[in-house]
């Protein structure tokens, strides 16, 4: 381990942003045990009318949605035949691994009963649910996502034989993962289609499947630019050339697409609007609320990624990333926390409490170390010698 | 744990192997009518006087824990309540517009027709019995909560502060006493007929009679005859049900109707996008194997060219170095002759 920390150039003492990981990590700790002990009630501010959170809000829906990245540039690469983005498969399938697996960790804190998780698979199903589809799909992609990043570990390991094995399937579980991505990312809209009389007819509409999947592309496109810009900074030592190179490219296809993708969303937007004719709605308070997402956080980062592509501006582009990941994030607040019982007095609303804050980040917090960990050993930002050329 | 064949059905119909989920949702679309003689109960707010009576028959019958505040405290009814982990039912005072005296309503489980928590859960831990009542198996909940999310009603609590098994908590319609021939605890308790229990189309039909027996006193709607899709429970009142908090807009549509369209398209998802996917990726490689050949071929003409020029080129050549040894042979013959004729000359 030393010796292993040593060679990834990483020196050891106590930094400032050393001693906030190590606070956040005890905080978790501490509030994991208190969570388990005291029950939910001990830690969170859920009641009887708000019994979906933070850890809903954002651990869920946000983490699925951030995690897309993994099936976006597998599917370019692999389906769509893009190969010059080969090199941003690997860190983005490693990003969708760790999203999903600390989305089932933060479901282990939200769910009464975290043991019971595999019940519906195994003891009773419930496919009238949107959530049994979620669950199910969730479940089966986590799975393909390890396939998918264990070469890398196995390269490091040595399994080579193994690792030829999994490398010839890349094309089934490419094709298998986006199968299970479009079905739960949009999944994850339609679970709220059961409560129309609760979630303001703003953000209420049939279209929400659909309007989840295309914003998770987004969601997706985004996070493996931003991911490429903070690999280029802080992992720059492992990085080898040809990923170097392609860290300029990237960005320039992946804000094309992302541009298109984020005008046909603002369209979804205003047809479902005009379908359900909510017009009327946009004056209000919430109407407001509404459009500044929709221009802030759809149009604008529309605008942007398009105007970096054209002018081959990246730092337009990163810019744009960063915006675009705040505009998921607001989207899915808005749905499963702003929007929903709205027409509750303010006093009987949810806010979260500081404890399931904490969770929150600490969970975000191991996600980054485990990124690191394996980046500064395994071949993901680099191409191991000896299988260089063979995928 | 086993996997029974609903379970496995549902496994293989949700991985894309056929479409058992959408056919279920199709079933689900259909609108269920409601089991055939099964009870319902009559709330009237007319006749509720509020003295919570109800209330503690509930308590009494489900051996739930005491409220934080007793039952005699009629002051408890002026605060806006809702069900909770300790409460089945509650009573709530409402003071509408225009009327001196206040009116009461009490609040439960509806027991939908078609339930929204039923559809909702993902392990099918609610039941609509025939007799019904909707009732709640706590020994498969995983504690999701989406039943709750679900429910148009706000009826289901949860027993939030119980760290090891904590469970949903709502009204069974006191389905063990019912099936027995009892009484629910809270119709039983109720002193002065608010509350009836019978079958739905009996009470549907004393909801009628009474209404138009009594039309300055009632409303000519019957809230849960039709409201998402209908529910067991209904209620009639002197005052609009908005008054008494209780949502006028909630539709006729049942709840899984809400989901089902949608899910039913998950399949399909599941079956075409392989072909898709794959047709996309065969064109690509096609493509790509296309400009791979094509640059081969360039390349072996290339070449083919190349090697004729310098064939002919050696050709010239050769033709060119055979002429010139050609003309040096006939060269030097010549100068040999000439030598000679010469030389036989100056020996003449
Ligand atoms: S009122 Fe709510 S909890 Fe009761 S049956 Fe209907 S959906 Fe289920
Ligand atoms: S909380 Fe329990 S009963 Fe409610 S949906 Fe989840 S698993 Fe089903
Ligand atoms: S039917 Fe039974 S469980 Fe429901 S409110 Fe009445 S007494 Fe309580």
């Amino acid at each position: 381990m030393s010796s292993d920390a040593r060679q990834a150039g990483i020196k050891p003492g106590l930094t400032p942003l050393r001693i906030i990981v190590g606070l956040i990590l005890v905080l978790g700790i501490i509030v994991t045990v208190l969570r388990f002990t005291t029950g939910l009630a001990g830690v969170t501010n859920l009641d009887h009318s708000n019994p979906w959170g933070l850890w809903i809000g954002f651990d869920l829906l946000c983490g699925v949605a951030l995690a897309a990245g993994g099936f976006v540039t597998s599917a370019a690469v692999y389906i769509f035949g893009l190969k010059k983005y080969r090199s941003a498969v690997r860190p983005a399938i490693l990003t969708g691994f760790l999203g999903y697996a600390l989305v089932v960790v933060a479901l282990g804190y939200d769910v009464g009963i975290p043991w019971r998780l595999p019940y519906p698979f195994f003891v009773q199903a419930g496919p009238t649910s949107f959530l049994f589809e979620v669950a199910l799909c969730v479940a089966l992609y986590l799975t393909v996502l390890f396939l998918e990043f264990s070469p890398a570990a196995l390269e490091w390991l040595g399994y080579s034989r193994l690792r030829n094995l999994i490398v010839k399937l890349t094309l089934v579980l490419t094709i298998f993962g986006v199968i299970l991505s479009t079905m739960h990312q949009s999944s994850l809209g339609g679970l709220y289609l059961i409560a129309p009389s609760k979630l303001h007819p703003l953000w209420y509409t049939a279209y929400l499947p659909v309007l989840f999947f295309v914003s998770s592309i987004v969601a997706g496109l985004s996070m493996v630019i931003l991911e490429s810009t903070l690999s280029a900074k802080y992992f720059n030592r492992v990085l080898d050339k040809s990923h170097q190179q392609e860290q300029d490219i990237l960005p320039l296809g992946f804000a094309k697409a992302a541009a298109l993708i984020l005008l046909a969303y603002f369209f979804l937007q205003v047809i479902s609007l005009a379908l359900d004719n909510d017009w009327g709605y946009l004056t209000s308070g919430y109407g407001l609320w509404y459009c500044l997402e929709l221009s802030v956080f759809v149009l604008l980062p529309c605008f942007l990624y398009a105007v970096g592509y054209r002018e081959k501006n990246l730092r337009i582009i990163r810019f744009t990333s960063v915006l675009a990941v705040i505009g998921i994030v607001v989207n899915r607040f808005n749905v499963s926390l702003v929007a929903f019982n709205w027409h509750l007095p303010l006093s009987e609303r949810y806010f979260p409490s500081w404890m399931e804050v904490v969770i929150s980040i600490f969970l975000v917090t191991l996600g980054i170390l485990a990124f690191r960990f394996i980046v500064t050993r395994m071949p993901v930002l680099f191409e191991h010698p000896e299988y260089r050329d063979s995928h | 744990m086993s996997i029974d064949r609903r379970t496995f059905l549902a496994l293989l119909g949700a991985s894309s192997l056929n479409l058992v989920p959408a056919l279920e949702a199709k079933g689900a679309s259909k609108h269920f009518e409601g089991y055939p003689d099964s009870y319902g109960i009559l709330f009237d707010s007319v006749r509720c006087i509020g003295c919570r009576r109800c209330e503690i028959g509930c308590n009494e019958v489900n051996d739930l824990p005491l409220p934080e505040e007793p039952f005699e405290d009629l002051g408890v009814l002026d605060k806006k309540r809702r069900l909770n982990e300790r409460a089945y039912t509650i009573v709530n005072k409402y003071h509408p517009e225009g009327r001196s005296a206040p009116v009461y309503r009490k609040l439960q489980c509806n027991h939908c027709l078609e339930p929204a928590c039923a559809s909702s859960c993902f392990v099918a831990a609610y039941t609509k019995t025939p007799s019904g009542a909707v009732i709640y198996d706590q020994s498969v909940c995983v504690g999701c909560r989406y039943c709750m999310i679900a429910c148009p009603f706000n009826v289901p609590a949860y027993t939030y502060a119980d760290p090891v098994s904590p469970r949903i908590m709502k009204c069974t319609m006191c389905y063990p006493r019912i099936i027995r021939g009892k009484l629910p605890g809270c119709v039983q308790a109720c002193p002065n007929e608010a509350l009836n229990f019978g079958t739905r189309e009996e009470m549907l039909s004393l909801a009628r009679e009474r209404i138009k027996g009594h039309p300055d006193s009632y409303l000519d709607h019957i809230y849960g005859e039709h409201e998402m899709g209908g529910t067991n429970w209904l209620y009639i009142s002197g005052v609009p049900f908005p008054e008494l908090g209780m949502n006028e807009n909630l539709g006729t549509t049942p709840a899984p109707k809400l989901t089902s369209g949608a899910l039913a398209a998950v399949p399909v998802i599941a079956a075409l996008w392989p072909v898709l996917l794959g047709g996309i990726y065969v064109m690509n490689k096609r493509r790509d194997t296309q400009a791979e050949q094509e640059k081969d071929q360039a390349v072996t003409r290339a070449r083919t060219e190349a090697d004729e020029k310098a064939e002919a080129k050696l050709k010239a050549f050769k033709k060119q170095a055979e002429q010139e040894k050609q003309e040096a042979v006939a060269k030097a013959v010549h100068e040999a002759e000439e030598k000679a004729s010469s030389q036989t000359d100056e020996e003449s």
